[in-house]
């Protein structure tokens, strides 16, 4: 701004505003603006006014009205006389679940085709890099129909298919498995549950704070686990196991009881987490190649064992490079779950954005709101990983 | 401000587009009419060997492309989803949308659509391997059942099994190879979808007599062709095409004996269809005085149209049932062309 106050003085014209530099910008960057906005308005008043003369109304009261369709894998209750709206939440949690289950399972695999890709062993490393050039290199949608493909025809049908172990049957309708029914006074033992979490946390602080002050290491992580394993276990069997197991039988067309995975379901976590794995791998190998090797020779020379150079060394100079790629791959397989219609998989985009937005008509009401949602989720996962991206970043001292 | 121009050209045009002559006009200016159609359903419509469309629906299109261009052939197929279809009509991408699409209540009230007329009666019926022993939808309790999405068909399978008191797993489809897939492959036990497209996909199985399409229907499907709000001459125009193939065929007029009946024929209501008369029904729609005839002479009549396409000399092997012309025990019945 001083640079305008020393102009002031002067006479200002279009012409002075126009040949400086500053204010001109200012004036073009207006203009597109204005430009920008006249653009977007005008596409909107012709969509409205277009929808006005054909007397279509505009409006989400339709969420409030029964779906009256069916959806086969439901997290919450759901039956076809619920509203629109509970339709697109079953769609929704069932993103969600395939979103959670595939970024797990993608994680999991990028970080051990990455690290196994640095491997000194000849085959275990080539056979990585065949699995990412291969996986990385065909449409995540082609992946989709062939996992689909090979689990509903490879697979047996219910009445031709045997139970591997007692209570688990792999049919091409789903794989069925015995699942237990939480009884009266199960409740403790969540409790317990959390206590034991709530402790090992606690208790790890503590050994890092004995290690600080007086050089003794706690092997913090396994007393931990043992409790969180432990207390809930002994919580179980004081209740007397309040708990029953439902093994699925076949009754009729299809077994019944049990937990069933849909093959829909299976098929797009697979072919997503094996994608996005690749991606991952590629990531985690360039993070890993970014530490210089002289970081691993001085840790050396310092006399730190190897385990913990990787550890306390390697790793976390590695995660800076590695975590903001690895959020775009997180919201890639997020998004890359819209692709479920293909194999009718009953996600956001076939409740809400297909079959509702059929029922009803309303493309544009119904677009929205899975537009709306996308980007929140999003927003919200970049969010999380950006928070976590500031506490590995590099740190100015 | 060079590099402004055109924005705000493109600017103006996008303004501009908003105004149209009616649809009429345009098709005649453009010399073609775009017809929606299915993406392929056999009898109905699909690409022949030869790359030409030809079914039930594609004849409607035709028939209108005969009414007001003079030639059946002028016809630009668009295949569009079932969920796409009622959007790419109401933008204006196609003038008239003959795709299987069920006439309801919902559809016609709210969409800002017209349906011009049933072209097919239809209903859902359900398909079963015969291997399954399954004589009766009543026996399907705890079956999946292939659906394709989209559809009216997932309402009426949700209410059927409700009503009677039924369960079942909905196995979502997008297309109907993919539920052909599904359904060979034993994904699910059943495979729901209208009467007639059951025929056409049993009509493609490797051993069409395996199958078995279950006595019940469970719904009424009138499926016809539909326009948009705003332009009441055009849906008389696509209306009419209809109901003059009903006509010409009640009154035994066939793209055969056409000509040799209109140098003959008195009545009244045959010379209105062969463009003879002076009452020029033809000049009250916009249209040429031998619009009826163009429609007959290179497209027939309904049963003309009917019998080429899903009767039972073709692989759907459909009988007219519902059908058939009010005279012959079936219900569809045009208005009189007077």
């Amino acid at each position: 701004m001083s640079g305008t106050q020393v102009q002031e003085k002067k006479t200002v014209t279009l012409g002075s505003l126009w040949r400086d530099k500053k204010s001109r910008g200012v004036i073009l960057q207006i203009f597109a603006v204005i430009v920008i906005l006249l653009f977007i308005g005008n596409i909107v008043s012709n969509t409205v006014e277009n929808l006005d003369r054909l007397g279509v109304k505009v409006g989400f009261d339709f969420l409030t009205e029964p779906a009256n369709y069916d959806i086969n894998q439901t997290l919450i209750e759901y039956d076809s006389s619920d509203t629109h709206f509970r339709a697109g939440l079953v769609g929704l949690l069932n993103t969600l679940l395939v979103a959670v289950c595939g970024i797990v399972v993608a994680t999991f695999l990028g970080f051990t085709a990455g690290v196994l890709r640095l491997s000194n062993n000849f085959v275990l490393s080539r056979l990585m890099q065949v699995y990412v050039e291969i996986t990385r290199n065909v449409p995540v949608l082609l992946q989709i129909l062939l996992w689909h493909g090979i689990l509903i025809h490879s697979l047996p049908v219910p009445k031709k298919a045997e139970a591997m172990f007692e209570g688990f049957v792999l049919t091409n309708r789903g794989a069925y498995m015995p699942q237990p029914i939480p009884q009266e006074g199960f409740g403790w033992v969540w409790i317990a549950l959390i206590i034991a979490i709530v402790g090992a946390v606690l208790f790890k602080k503590y050994a890092n704070k004995v290690q600080i002050e007086t050089g003794r290491l706690i092997p913090a992580i396994w007393i931990g686990a043992a409790f969180i394993i432990g207390l809930p276990l002994i919580t179980f069997l004081l209740m007397g196991s309040p708990i029953e197991i439902s093994y699925p039988e076949l009754k009729g067309f299809n077994y019944k009881g049990g937990f069933v995975i849909k093959p829909e379901f299976m098929a797009l976590w697979f072919a997503l987490s094996i994608y996005t794995g690749a991606f991952i791998a590629e990531i985690v190998r360039a993070g890993i190649q970014s530490v210089s090797h002289g970081q691993t020779e001085a840790a050396h020379a310092l006399g730190i064992r190897p385990d913990f150079t990787m550890r306390l060394v390697v790793i976390p100079q590695a995660l800076r490079v590695i975590i903001p790629p690895l959020i775009s791959q997180y919201l890639n397989l997020t998004k890359n779950s819209s692709l479920a219609i293909a194999i009718g998989y009953m996600d956001l985009v076939a409740t809400i954005g297909g079959i509702s937005l059929n029922q009803t008509g309303r493309a544009l009401e119904s677009m929205a709101i899975v537009l709306g949602v996308y980007l929140f989720i999003s927003l919200f996962i970049s969010g999380l990983m950006n928070i976590y991206n500031k506490r590995v970043a590099l740190v100015g001292r | 401000m060079k590099k402004l121009l055109p924005i705000a050209v493109s600017l103006a045009a996008l303004t501009a587009m908003n105004v149209s002559a009616s649809t009429l006009e345009d098709v005649q200016a453009r010399g073609v009419l775009k017809c929606g159609v299915s993406t392929g359903l056999a009898g109905f419509a699909a690409p022949n060997d030869s790359g030409q469309w030809e079914g039930l629906d594609v004849d409607l299109c035709r028939a209108v492309a005969a009414a007001v261009l003079g030639d059946s052939e002028k016809v630009e197929y668009v295949p569009l989803t079932s969920k796409v279809r009622f959007e790419v009509l109401k933008s204006g991408e196609i003038d008239v949308l003959s795709r299987v699409t069920t006439w309801t209540f919902t559809r016609d009230a709210s969409l800002g659509l017209n349906f011009a007329g049933v072209n097919y009666y239809d209903g859902q019926g359900f398909m079963v391997p015969k291997a399954l022993g399954v004589t009766s939808a009543k026996d399907l309790d705890g079956a999946s059942i292939c659906i394709q999405t989209g559809t009216t068909t997932e309402l009426n399978a949700a209410e059927y099994f409700k009503l009677n008191g039924m369960t079942y797993e909905p196995v979502p489809v997008e297309t109907s190879a993919e539920g052909r897939s599904n359904y060979i492959a034993g994904r699910c036990d059943v495979y729901t979808t209208d009467a007639s497209a059951l025929a056409a996909q049993r009509s493609v199985f490797e051993d069409p007599t395996a199958h078995v399409v279950l006595p019940e229907i469970i719904s009424k499907e009138p499926l016809g062709p539909v326009v948009r709000h705003g332009d009441d001459q055009w849906l008389d125009i696509v209306k009419w095409s209809h109901n003059v193939m009903l006509n010409a065929e009640e009154l035994n007029i066939t793209s055969k004996n056409l000509d040799e009946r209109g140098a003959n024929d008195k009545d009244p209501a045959a010379q209105g269809l062969l463009g003879t008369n002076e009452a020029k029904l033809g000049a009250m729609l916009g249209l040429d005085k031998k619009w009826a005839y163009n429609i007959i002479k290179q497209v027939g009549n309904y049963s003309e149209s009917f019998e080429r396409n899903v009767g039972k000399e073709t692989a759907l092997k459909l009988d007219r049932g519902l059908n058939a012309l009010w005279t012959n025990g079936g219900i569809q019945y045009a208005p009189p062309l007077k």
